[in-house]
């Protein structure tokens, strides 16, 4: 046994893992790791590029900060969550794996998603297809109208943008208005026969939110106080979330 | 839902599966609940543009649906929709994978002619709604 303890030579910088745990309540529990696997054993990530969860968590406890930007990995994880389920210490490591998305960036993060966020900053909308309101409101009223004459049953049912007053107020995936049209009523008509007091939003409709998953948090934010602030404009209770 | 507000909130969405479909036809996957896998459509895998990948996430999925022996897979959402569909072809089995909102017209006999895209041939014409609507 040595006499004295062993220090390790070199100063413990400020590591990306540390960030992360002042970040999240209760740090995440990220020391808090046996090593056991169970978090590995069961995710569907698990192979891609070499990595899977514990790995990762280990890279990021030995302050391997480089190896983990220079991994794609992370933009393979859903952040499901399965992984913290099954943890016994409650290791929270999609939040490490959100917050790597933030070490690059933003113009180098993945295109696709990264295209997705822009096209929802463009307008109102908060559309990953970069749909404007305008269009939005003519496609809805179309179908609509389409639908109360061929379904004579359904002639009073309503799909209101922007009624002051509604109890829920509904986003809508933008693939529908766009590339899919007729799959958006098969929901109104639900609504229309529970007797739901509803409206969509001309502002915040879209359902999507890529700059979540681009981890552009100021954008995030952006779209979604969009979403929910034209809500309370309307004086909605109730906030359905189709996505 | 579930991820939200845990697992009892998501036996609501049986109760309605079961009602539309019958009892005797629901069959859970296995594992299910909070030890369910994660489908890879989520948290921009879709959009990331690494497909291989994705499509090798989705593996366990497609294993787990086939396993069922069930004839239709129900999804909860788009993202994951867009990549059960897209696993159903990929690996083979060309199973059809609906939105509820679909089965719960079909089931009240509201379902017109152009609202079928996603059902299968088994389904196609069943209690067609206004069939003179077709486009």
């Amino acid at each position: 046994m040595a006499e004295e303890a062993i220090k390790l030579g070199r100063e413990k910088k400020s590591i990306f893992i540390d960030k992360v745990k002042e970040l999240i309540p209760d740090g995440g529990n990220l020391n808090l790791c046996l090593t056991c696997g169970a978090c590995s054993s069961g995710c569907p990530a698990t192979g891609l590029e070499g990595m899977d969860p514990r790995k990762f968590l280990r890279m990021a406890a030995l302050g391997l900060d480089e190896e983990i930007v220079a991994s794609n990995w992370p933009w393979m994880c859903t952040m499901c969550q399965r992984c913290v389920y099954v943890c016994p210490m409650k290791i929270d490591i999609p939040q490490l794996v959100f917050n790597a998305r933030t070490l690059r960036p933003r113009e180098e993060r993945p295109k696709g998603i990264l295209g997705s966020c822009d096209m929802a900053l463009r307008n109102d909308s908060g559309s990953a297809m970069g749909t404007s309101p305008e269009d939005f409101d003519f496609v809805v009223g179309d179908v609509l109208e389409e639908y109360q004459e061929s379904q004579p049953e359904f002639a009073d049912m309503q799909a209101p943008i922007d009624k002051q007053g509604a109890e829920f107020f509904l986003n809508q995936n933008s693939r529908e208005p766009v590339t899919e049209p007729d799959e958006m009523v098969p929901l109104w008509k639900i609504l229309h026969l529970a007797g739901a007091d509803w409206t969509y939003g001309s502002k915040g409709w879209g359902g999507e939110n890529y700059c979540l998953f681009l981890a552009d948090n100021e954008s995030w934010e952006k779209l979604t106080r969009n979403t929910a602030g034209q809500a309370s404009a309307l004086g909605c209770t109730t906030y359905l979330n189709t996505e | 839902m579930r991820k939200s507000y845990g697992d009892p909130i998501a036996e609501d969405l049986r109760y309605v599966v079961k009602s539309v479909v019958g009892e005797e036809n629901f069959i859970d996957m296995i594992p299910n609940r909070s030890n369910n896998y994660c489908c890879g459509g989520g948290g921009g895998f879709l959009q990331s543009g690494y497909k291989e990948q994705r499509l090798e996430y989705g593996r366990l999925k497609d294993a787990q649906i086939k396993a069922t022996g069930a004839d239709y897979c129900i999804a909860g959402c788009h993202n994951c929709h867009a990549q059960i569909h897209e696993l159903s072809e990929h690996y083979g089995s060309n199973y059809p994978v609906v939105h509820m909102w679909t089965l719960i017209c079909l089931s009240l006999g509201i379902l017109g002619p152009n609202e079928r895209e996603y059902l299968g041939d088994d389904l196609k014409e069943v209690l067609v709604f206004h069939p003179e609507s077709a486009m």
